[in-house]
């Protein structure tokens, strides 16, 4: 793999990892002050055991399972349905059809509906906050696994997306309990577009590479220019998603208000 | 069974998210451009600018329809 998809593999997964670990971060911090520190943390090793089990069988059946080309349009192509859901709920955000995310108001609501939940105990653990805990970290860790795995295998280099990963991770970790409070000075709006603009190149690049296993001999495509085309659509995804948003506001109608934050009851995908 | 439906529900939500037109948009996309490429040499360089602006499109048009509900 050239050094430019490299840079890409490593950049789009450590961002990506970040924004994931910056938003798992404020729900386990939500249980941690408002409930407990014991059960919140039991949560987060108990989904990061089963996120570890998790990436070990799917990593495994994907490498023995598909061949190379099947793998390529397989992966690509839910890499592309992914990050293309980020770069839409980023152009609607930048063009003000969508409520930016904020960290605070989450932390707020997360806090306020452990402050409302009741008080069963389980295995000695506050599981309101245990259950919480763990499945802000098993969903937004999913979304992690998912960009590792599919990067990695893509890219021929798992190792690395891993890397990328986990030095985002320690880095979350250490600011929050630096912090001790949610990361709501990270720019995540802006991540969030830079995420989705690198998965839908990446997801478009290694999709069509995987339409080689319908040609004779199953060989993956190569792109004209091979790596050096990751950079021309990189800068075509960006001037598209400038022009929507821009557009957007115009197609959606006129006096057309910013939708308003509604509070989640549950955390929605990136 | 409400464990099979729960883990579909989950990896529906995972992947198609709150918007399913991105993800019809995308497998349309790849599908025209999988019939393009099985009635295609290989070795064609015009073949995967082709696809990805088919991809481009589909995503536009989506949004597009998106925006105007």
């Amino acid at each position: 793999m050239g050094s430019s998809a490299t840079w890409g593999l490593l950049t789009a997964t450590f961002t990506a990892s970040f924004v994931e670990f910056v938003e798992a971060l404020t729900i386990v911090l939500a249980m941690g002050m408002t409930r407990s520190w014991r059960a919140a943390l039991a949560g987060t090793a108990a989904a990061v055991v089963g996120l570890a089990g998790f990436t070990a069988v799917a990593g495994y059946a994907l490498i023995n399972w598909l061949p190379e080309s099947a793998l390529q349009l397989g992966i690509g192509t839910l890499l592309l349905i992914f990050g293309l859901q980020w770069l839409r709920k980023a152009i609607l955000r930048s063009s003000g059809l969508k409520a930016l995310h904020d960290e605070e108001e989450e932390f707020r609501e997360q806090a306020e509906a452990a402050r409302r939940a009741g008080d069963e105990q389980k295995l000695g653990l506050d599981w309101f906050a245990f259950v919480v805990s763990f499945k802000g970290v098993f969903l937004e860790g999913v979304e992690v696994v998912f960009i590792v795995i599919t990067f990695g295998l893509n890219a021929d280099n798992v190792g690395l997306a891993a890397g990328g990963a986990a030095a985002a991770g320690v880095i979350v970790l250490s600011a929050g309990a630096i912090a001790h409070r949610p990361l709501a000075r990270v720019p995540e709006n802006t991540l969030k577009y830079a995420v989705g603009l690198l998965l839908a190149t990446f997801g478009t690049f290694w999709a069509v590479e995987g339409l080689g296993v319908f040609q004779s001999g199953g060989e993956s495509i190569e792109w004209p220019g091979e790596d050096w085309s990751i950079l021309v659509l990189l800068a075509g995804w960006f001037v598209l998603s400038r022009l929507l948003v821009w557009a957007a506001p115009v197609v959606a109608g006129r006096g057309r208000r910013p939708e308003r934050r509604v509070p989640a009851v549950a955390e929605e995908p990136s | 069974m409400n464990i099979v439906k729960g883990i579909g529900r989950f990896w529906y939500d995972f992947i198609v998210g709150d918007d399913w037109k991105i993800a019809a948009a995308v497998v349309t996309a790849l599908a025209i451009g999988a019939l393009i490429a099985a009635g295609t040499a290989t070795g064609a360089s015009w073949l995967p600018p082709l696809v990805g602006a088919l991809v481009v499109v589909a995503f536009t048009v989506s949004l597009v329809v998106d925006v105007r509900r």
